[in-house]
């Protein structure tokens, strides 16, 4: 537990903003970016902005939490941590839990904040807004979860960020259908089957991206 | 408890490759041994199997102690000050002292300045300073004279003898002449 605690400090110390490998910000200016851009293409209907914005920012949010997998486990594994860590008997499942943790932290929460100005961009309605946070908070774990799962499975091969778009996007397809069918239904059960999804994918993820660090050492 | 490093049979395969079989040895307290062989013949991979992070093809290794590595690769954040990223293991390793090894190694200057911008044999000598955090019987060093200037040579030569004289075991790699009472391992010797 210790150890854990250590982990973590280190690992949010690295990806929070203003942290050292500084990109914890790309998420949240691409995802602005998008809801600045989007009025701009379909023109300033309000009816077409408020009705498919909210999918709209579901589908930005999935692409941004893409931006931060480049580094996320790649520098670790060139740079040896993860064989010092378990000569010091701390195995992959651990450090990879407070990595899920702290990549969660690094772009959910500003992004959270940001569907505000996101969704006065795309002319949303109050209940829109309060369903896409909702629905948001419930999906982005599970975002995380398929990211830390991803950059592991990558980390040793070169140029694998340009595939890790390729294989996030169809693992967080149920993600998404769940966490954007939210906004238009009347119950919750949308976002309750994208968190249900979210904790399904944040129990595994520790133990796949473990196990793809170790297949990937010899 | 002693320390003790054996191994029985040793063979590795990288690929369809077999580099080296039929290798043994069997060291205990304050033994030394020096790793030799040309370039590809398996030095690095009988360490990572030594230190248990890979496994061998056949045989068996046995340990008795915590090992500590040094390998090629620096496992520090280059962009994190030395103090913050040595800081890291330092809590790792029970909280322990860092500014011992840090004075030891030379680089206690050096605290304040991002790992990045740190010298090949100034990130060496943090590696070293690592690998003093806490005692730790069984030490493989792959080329860790590498890269460091005669003085931090000598110094890390008269480490290792230290660590020896203290009932220590140290498997190492140098292709430099370390100036070390050690007997001589050369894996062509057991080459496939």
């Amino acid at each position: 537990m210790k150890a854990f605690a250590i982990l973590l400090r280190r690992d949010l110390a690295i990806l929070l903003p203003g942290g050292a490998r500084g990109s914890a910000f790309l998420p949240l200016i691409f995802f602005l970016l998008v809801a600045v851009l989007f009025p701009f293409a379909v023109g300033p209907e309000p009816g077409l902005l408020g009705r498919t914005g909210g999918g709209l920012l579901w589908v930005a949010a999935l692409l941004a939490s893409i931006l931060p997998l480049d580094r996320l486990v790649a520098a670790d594994v060139e740079a040896g941590v993860f064989d010092q860590l378990a000569l010091r008997g701390i195995s992959e499942e651990v450090a990879m839990t407070a990595r899920l943790l702290a990549h969660w932290l690094s772009f959910a929460p500003l992004m959270l904040i940001a569907t505000l100005p996101a969704a006065a961009l795309l002319t949303l309605t109050g209940s829109t807004f309060w369903r896409l946070f909702v629905s948001l908070l419930a999906g982005t774990p599970g975002l995380a979860a398929i990211g830390v799962m991803t950059a592991a499975l990558l980390a040793s091969l070169r140029g694998g960020t340009a595939l890790a778009g390729l294989l996030l996007a169809p693992l967080a397809a149920p993600l998404v259908i769940f966490g954007a069918g939210h906004l238009v239904r009347d119950d919750i059960s949308g976002a309750l089957f994208a968190a249900a999804f979210s904790l399904v994918l944040c129990a595994i993820a520790p133990f796949a991206a473990a196990a793809a660090i170790r297949a990937a050492r010899d | 408890m002693q320390a003790r490093l054996s191994a029985t049979d040793l063979a590795c395969r990288k690929g369809e490759r077999l580099l080296f079989a039929k290798l043994g040895l069997d060291l205990g307290p304050g033994d030394m041994l020096q790793l030799r062989g040309p370039n590809g013949v398996g030095k690095t991979s009988l360490l990572r199997i030594l230190a248990g992070l890979a496994r061998p093809f056949t045989g068996a290794v046995e340990r008795a102690g915590e090992v500590g590595l040094i390998d090629g690769r620096h496992a520090l954040d280059t962009d994190r000050t030395l103090e913050d990223a040595l800081g890291f293991w330092a809590r790792l390793d029970g909280n322990a002292d860092l500014d011992g090894p840090l004075e030891t190694m030379g680089i206690a200057a050096l605290a304040d300045i991002p790992t990045g911008y740190l010298s090949t044999g100034q990130r060496q000598r943090a590696v070293i300073a690592r690998l003093l955090l806490r005692p730790r019987p069984i030490w493989l060093l792959d080329e860790a004279f590498a890269g460091l200037d005669t003085a931090s040579q000598a110094q890390l030569a008269g480490l290792v003898r230290k660590h020896c004289d203290d009932g220590g075991i140290c498997v190492f790699v140098s292709h430099q002449d370390v100036s070390l009472p050690a007997p001589i391992l050369d894996l062509a010797e057991y080459a496939a």
